[in-house]
C-alpha cells in the first residue's frame, strides 16, 4: 500500500536532520497559523495561489527562490565547518553519508531551486512591462510553471524529513547514481525533482521566447528592446535547447533505475561516459541560461547610474547572440580528463576561449558606459562594479582551465570549486541582488532600505573573497572538492579563513533579512510615487509601482530604444484621457492543482506507491482535459474601471478627448 | 506634457477576436497534400525495398538521403512551412534546431567513438554510425 | 501582417493583433502618426497565431527530447552484450506496414485540416475518426511487436541496445497515445462546440502535433530498422 515507505524513513537517530527539520515545520506550521489567524487563506488562493498576473507570479518566484537561498546556504555553512573542523584526528561532525547529501543538496538547490527561480522571477517580473505588453503570452501556463517548479523544490525539502537525499553530486553520475550503487530513494529523490521543475522551466522557455516575439509594443523592434529584453529572449531559447536534453538524460537514468535497463550501468553494454556527455550537453547551455539574464540586468542598471546611454548596445545584442551560440559548443570542457583524443580535447578548449571573447565585449561596453559618465553610486551601481571585478577574475580562471593539459592538473580540485564560485556568486548572486535592489521600487512598490542594503553588500563582497579566495590555493596544494576529511597541515589555517569567509557572507544574509522586514514596515516612507525612482529610461519606468495588473492602460508606441527616456525628453507621460476595456486572463486553479499532482506523483514514484503515482497522473491528464473545455477564461476590465484606477496612480489626463 | 495628439480608439475590443489560422488566402490545398502523400510513399518504398531486397552496397547513403528528402518533404506539404512572413519565426526555430540535433547528434557520436578509440581500444569492435 | 491591417484613421492609429511580429512594418506607418503616444492595439491573449507559435516552438523542444534519444541509440546501439541483434528482431515489412498507418493518418489529417478551413464539421469528425483509427492500429501493432520481442527473451534488460530499443520507439509510442487523446478530446470539443475559434486554433496545433509525429518515425524507421537490418 505505502511501497517502500515505512516509519524508519524518518531520519530520528540524527540529531542535526532532525533539527533542521524541525525548524522548517515550525516555520511551516506558524506561517500557515498566521494565514489562518488573520483570514487570509481566501485572499491567498484568489489573488496569489490562482494568479495568472505575471507579476504576482515573479513575486511568488523570488519567494520560493529567497527560502531555498537559506536551505541552499545553510548547507554550504554545514560543509565550511565540517572542512574547518575535521583534520588529523579529528572527524568534524558530519558522517561522510551525510556530508555528501549535503554538497549535492547544496549544488542541486543553489543551480536549480535559488538561481533559476530568480531569475525566471525576474523575468516575470519585468519583461512584459519592459517590451509595452500586458502580459505574457500564456498566463495559465506561467501558473503553471511556477507550481511544478515549486513542487521540485518541495521533494528536495521533503527528501530531508521523509528518507534522504541523493549522495552522488549535483550532476549524479552513474554508475554511483545506479540502484546497484544508490540503492536507497535519494537519487529518485533527485530525479523527479528535477524532472519536474525541469518541465516547468522548459514551458518558461516556451512562454517568454513567444511573448518577445509576439507581444512588443508598436515600434519596438527587435533592436530596440531593453537588453535585458534580449538576454532573456537568448537564454530563453538556450531553456528550450537544453532542458529536453536533461529530459531525456534523467529519464534514461530513471529506466535504468526503475525498468532495469542498461544506459548508463557497467553491465550488458551500458556506458556511463554517455551520461556525462549528455548531462552536460544540458549542463553547459545551463551554465549561460544562469548568467545571460543578469548580464541583461547589468546592462540595464549601468547607463541608468550613469545617467548615459548603454555605450554599443549592437555589440551588447551581438555578443549575447554569439555566447548563445557558442555556449551550445563547449560543453566537452566539462570532462577534458575522461580521456578523449587530443584532437577533440583541442576543439572544446579553443571553442572555450573563444566565448570568453564576447564575454570581454560586454565587460568594455558596461566600462565605457561607465566612463565619463555621471556616476550614482546606489547599491545597485556598487552589486553592479563588484560583478565587473569579481566576474572578471573568475571568467579568467575559467579561461585558464579552458586549456586541456592545465584542466587536467586542476580538475575536481578546489580551484574549479573556487572558479564557478567565483563566475556564479560573482556574476549571477550579485546581479540578482542589483537587480532585486534596482527594480524593488518597481515590484513592490518601495525602495529596500539603503544602510541595510550597503551593509549587506560589503559583507557579501569581502565575505566572498576570504571565503573562495584560499579554495583558489588550496585546489593549487592539491585539495580536491568534496572531502569530508583531510590530513593535510598546511591546508587546515585556508580552510579556518574560507570557513571565516562564509561566516561574512552569513552575516550578509542576516542583513539582508533584516533588510527585507525593515523595508516592509517603513514602506509607507520609501514609497514610490512618481514611478521612476531611479530616473529610469526603459518602459517599465512609464508605469506606476506597482504597475497596475493590466500594466497598460494603453500601449505606447516606441520611437527609440531607452523608450523611457525618450518620451521624457519628448515631455510625454503614458496619460490617457480616453480609455478602452482591456481584455484580461482569469485566475484559475489549474496550475496549482496540476502541480500538487506532479508534486503526489513524484512522491508515489520515489517510494514505488504505485498506485499514488497513477491515480496521480490520471489527476494531471483530467485537469487539462477538465480546462480544455472551460470556457470562462477572460474577461473585459470596463474602461471606467481602467479609468478608475489610472485615477488612482493620477494617470488620468485632464481635460476632453 | 504633450498628450494632446494621443490616439483615439479604432478597434473595440471585440473588433479583432478570432482565430484566423489556417483561414484565408494561404491556407493548405488538397494538391498539397496529395502530392505529400505520395513523395512521402515513394521516399519510403525506395529505402524499404533496397533493404529487403539487398540491392545496392551502400544502401546506408540512400537511406539517409531518402530519410532527409522525406523530412523536407512532410515539413513542406504536411506542416506548410513556406517563405511568408507570418512564419519567419516557425523557420527561424526550425533551422535553429536542425543545427542543435546536428550538434546533439554528431558531437555525441565524434566524442564518444574517439573516446573509445582512446580509452578502450579492445572494445572498438561496436560499430559506430558516421 | 500586412501593411493594409495598420489604418490610419483621423490622425490616429490603429493596429490589429500580431503587430509586433512586423515592427519594421509597423514602424514605418509609425512616422505618419505624428507624435501620437498611444496605439490602440487590442493585444489579446491566446490569439491563434501566438498559440501556434508557442506550439511550434513546443515542438522544436520536442524535437530536441527525440535527438537525445536518437544520439543515446546510436552511440549504444552497437551494444548488444552477446544479445539479439537488430538484424535478428527486426521484420521489415511488418515495419512497413506500420509505417503506412502512420503515413496514411498524417494522409487524413490534412484532408481534417481542409474540412475544417471549408467550414464543414461532420467531415473534419469523420476524417479525424479515421485518423484515430489509424493511429491507433499503429499503435496496437508497435505494442504487438514489443511483445512478440519480450516474449522471445529480448527485453529492456537484456542489453543497452535493446534498452535504446525500447524506450527510443517506446517514446515515439508514447507521443502518439497522447495524440490520440488529444485528437479524442478535440473531437469531443469539435461535436459539442463546432468549429469555433478556440476549436480551430487547437486542431491546428492537434494537426501540427500529428505531422511532427510522422517525422519523427521517419527518423525511427531509417535509423533504427533499415539501418539495424543493413548491419
Amino acid at each position: 500500500m505505502l511501497g517502500k515507505l515505512t516509519l524508519s524513513a524518518i531520519p530520528y537517530s540524527n540529531p542535526i536532520i532532525m533539527f533542521g527539520v524541525g525548524l522548517m515545520v515550525l516555520v511551516a506550521l506558524s506561517v500557515l497559523g498566521a494565514i489562518t489567524y488573520f483570514h487570509k487563506w481566501k485572499y491567498l488562493w484568489r489573488e496569489w495561489l490562482t494568479s495568472v498576473d505575471h507579476k504576482k507570479i515573479g513575486i511568488m518566484y523570488l519567494i520560493l527562490a529567497g527560502l531555498m537561498l537559506l536551505r541552499g546556504f545553510a548547507d554550504a555553512i554545514m560543509m565550511r565547518t565540517q572542512q574547518a573542523l575535521s583534520y588529523g584526528s579529528s572527524m568534524g561532525y558530519l558522517p561522510p553519508g551525510h556530508f555528501d547529501q549535503i554538497f549535492t543538496a547544496h549544488g542541486t538547490i543553489m543551480i536549480f531551486f535559488m538561481a533559476m527561480p530568480f531569475i525566471i522571477g525576474l523575468m516575470n517580473c519585468m519583461l512584459p512591462l519592459q517590451i509595452g505588453a500586458r502580459d505574457v503570452a500564456f498566463p495559465l501556463m506561467n501558473n503553471l510553471s511556477f507550481w511544478l517548479t515549486a513542487a521540485g523544490a518541495m521533494l528536495v525539502n521533503v527528501a530531508l524529513a521523509i528518507g534522504n537525499f541523493s549522495r552522488t553530486g549535483w550532476l549524479a553520475y552513474p554508475p554511483l547514481s545506479e540502484l546497484h550503487y544508490s540503492p536507497g530513494v535519494g537519487v529518485d529523490y533527485y530525479i523527479w525533482a528535477l524532472q519536474i521543475s525541469g518541465i516547468g522551466t522548459t514551458l518558461t522557455g516556451v512562454n517568454f521566447i513567444t511573448t518577445i516575439l509576439k507581444m512588443r509594443a508598436p515600434g519596438m523592434k527587435l533592436m530596440r528592446m531593453p537588453v535585458f529584453a534580449w538576454a532573456s529572449l537568448i537564454a530563453n531559447v538556450l531553456i528550450v535547447a537544453a532542458f529536453p536534453i536533461l529530459t531525456v538524460t534523467l529519464g534514461l537514468l530513471a529506466m535504468d533505475r526503475y525498468v532495469g535497463t542498461h544506459f548508463f550501468t557497467n553491465a550488458l553494454g551500458g556506458d556511463p561516459m554517455m551520461y556525462v556527455n549528455l548531462i552536460w550537453i544540458w549542463g553547459h547551455p545551463e551554465v549561460y541560461i544562469l548568467i545571460l539574464p543578469l548580464f541583461g540586468v547589468y546592462s540595464e542598471i549601468v547607463p541608468v547610474f550613469s545617467g548615459k546611454r548603454l555605450f554599443g548596445y549592437t555589440s551588447m545584442v551581438y555578443a549575447t547572440v554569439a555566447i548563445g551560440l557558442l555556449s551550445l559548443l563547449v560543453w566537452l570542457h566539462h570532462f577534458f580528463t575522461m580521456g578523449n583524443s587530443p584532437g577533440v580535447n583541442a576543439f572544446f578548449g579553443i571553442t572555450t576561449m573563444i566565448i570568453a571573447i564576447p564575454t570581454g565585449v560586454k565587460i568594455f561596453n558596461w566600462m565605457l558606459t561607465m566612463y565619463r559618465g555621471r556616476i550614482r553610486f546606489e547599491t545597485p551601481m556598487l552589486w553592479t562594479i563588484a560583478f565587473l571585478i569579481t566576474f572578471t577574475i573568475g571568467g579568467m580562471s575559467g579561461v585558464l582551465m579552458s586549456v586541456p593539459p592545465a584542466d587536467f592538473v586542476l580538475h575536481n580540485s578546489l580551484f574549479l570549486v573556487a572558479h564557478f564560485h567565483n563566475v556564479i556568486i560573482g556574476g549571477v548572486v550579485f546581479g540578482i541582488f542589483a537587480g532585486l535592489s534596482y527594480w524593488a521600487p518597481k515590484i513592490f512598490g518601495f525602495k529596500l532600505n539603503d544602510t541595510l542594503g550597503r551593509a549587506a553588500f560589503w559583507c557579501w563582497v569581502i565575505g566572498f573573497y576570504v571565503a573562495f579566495m584560499p579554495l583558489y590555493v588550496l585546489g593549487f596544494m592539491g585539495a580536491t572538492r568534496r572531502m569530508d576529511h583531510y590530513n593535510v597541515p598546511a591546508w587546515h589555517p585556508l580552510f579556518i579563513i574560507a570557513w571565516v569567509g562564509a561566516m561574512i557572507i552569513f552575516t550578509g544574509i542576516i542583513l539582508q533579512i533584516a533588510q527585507v522586514v525593515v523595508s516592509i514596515r517603513q514602506r509607507e516612507q520609501n514609497r514610490d510615487l512618481t514611478g521612476d525612482p531611479w530616473n529610469g529610461r526603459t518602459l517599465e519606468w512609464a508605469l506606476p509601482s506597482p504597475a497596475p495588473a493590466y500594466n497598460f492602460a494603453r500601449i505606447p508606441i516606441v520611437r527609440d530604444r531607452d523608450a523611457f527616456w525618450e518620451m521624457k525628453q519628448r515631455g510625454v507621460a503614458l496619460k490617457s484621457s480616453t480609455f478602452v476595456p482591456i481584455h484580461m486572463p482569469r485566475n484559475k486553479a489549474a496550475g496549482f492543482i496540476i502541480g500538487g499532482f506532479a508534486f503526489l506523483f513524484a512522491f508515489g514514484m520515489i517510494w514505488h506507491i504505485w498506485w499514488l503515482a497513477a491515480v496521480c497522473l490520471a489527476g494531471v491528464l483530467g485537469t487539462l482535459i477538465r480546462h480544455a473545455f472551460d470556457d470562462d477564461r477572460d474577461y473585459y476590465l470596463g474602461a471606467e474601471e481602467v479609468r478608475r484606477m489610472e485615477d488612482l496612480h493620477g494617470r488620468v489626463q485632464a481635460g476632453s478627448v | 506634457m504633450n498628450v494632446a495628439n494621443e490616439a483615439v480608439g479604432g478597434h473595440g475590443p471585440h473588433g479583432a477576436h478570432g482565430g484566423h489560422a489556417g483561414h484565408g488566402s494561404h491556407g493548405p490545398t488538397y494538391k498539397q497534400y496529395i502530392t505529400g502523400f505520395v513523395l512521402a510513399v515513394i521516399l519510403t518504398a525506395i529505402p524499404f525495398a533496397l533493404v529487403i531486397g539487398h540491392v545496392v552496397q551502400d544502401v546506408l547513403l540512400v537511406i539517409t538521403v531518402c530519410a532527409t528528402a522525406q523530412i523536407i518533404v512532410h515539413v513542406v506539404y504536411f506542416l506548410h512551412l513556406d517563405r511568408s512572413e507570418e512564419q519567419r519565426w516557425n523557420r527561424m526555430a526550425l533551422l535553429y534546431v536542425v543545427i542543435m540535433v546536428g550538434i546533439v547528434l554528431g558531437g555525441s557520436l565524434w566524442i564518444v567513438y574517439n573516446l573509445n578509440h582512446n580509452m578502450m581500444p579492445g572494445v572498438m569492435h561496436s560499430k559506430v554510425w558516421k | 501582417m500586412s501593411k493594409s491591417s495598420i489604418a490610419m484613421q483621423d490622425g490616429s492609429l490603429a493596429l490589429q493583433p500580431g503587430y509586433a511580429d512586423h515592427a519594421a512594418d509597423a514602424l514605418r506607418d509609425l512616422r505618419q502618426a505624428g507624435d501620437a503616444v498611444f496605439a490602440d492595439v487590442e493585444p489579446h491573449h491566446d490569439t491563434a497565431g501566438t498559440i501556434q507559435l508557442g506550439f511550434w516552438i513546443y515542438l522544436m523542444s520536442d524535437c530536441l527530447l527525440f535527438s537525445g534519444l536518437f544520439a543515446t541509440y546510436a552511440v549504444l546501439h552497437g551494444h548488444t552484450a552477446g544479445g539479439p541483434t537488430p538484424g535478428q528482431l527486426f521484420d521489415l515489412p511488418y515495419t512497413l506496414t506500420e509505417t503506412m498507418f502512420l503515413l496514411f493518418s498524417s494522409f487524413t489529417c490534412g484532408l481534417a485540416t481542409l474540412a475544417m478551413n471549408a467550414d464543414k464539421k461532420n467531415a473534419t469528425l469523420g476524417w479525424l475518426a479515421v485518423t484515430f483509427a489509424l493511429g491507433l492500429g499503429f499503435v496496437i501493432m508497435e505494442v504487438h511487436e514489443f511483445a512478440g520481442m519480450v516474449a522471445i527473451g529480448a527485453t529492456a534488460e537484456r542489453s543497452a541496445f535493446l534498452s535504446c530499443f525500447f524506450t527510443l520507439v517506446g517514446t515515439h509510442g508514447l507521443h502518439v497515445t497522447c495524440g490520440l487523446i488529444f485528437m479524442a478530446v478535440m473531437m469531443a470539443a469539435v461535436a459539442r462546440k463546432g468549429l469555433t475559434a478556440t476549436n480551430r486554433a487547437r486542431l491546428n496545433c492537434m494537426m501540427l502535433f500529428w505531422h511532427f509525429l510522422d517525422i519523427i518515425w521517419v527518423g525511427v524507421f531509417s535509423l533504427v530498422y533499415l539501418s539495424g537490418v543493413v548491419h
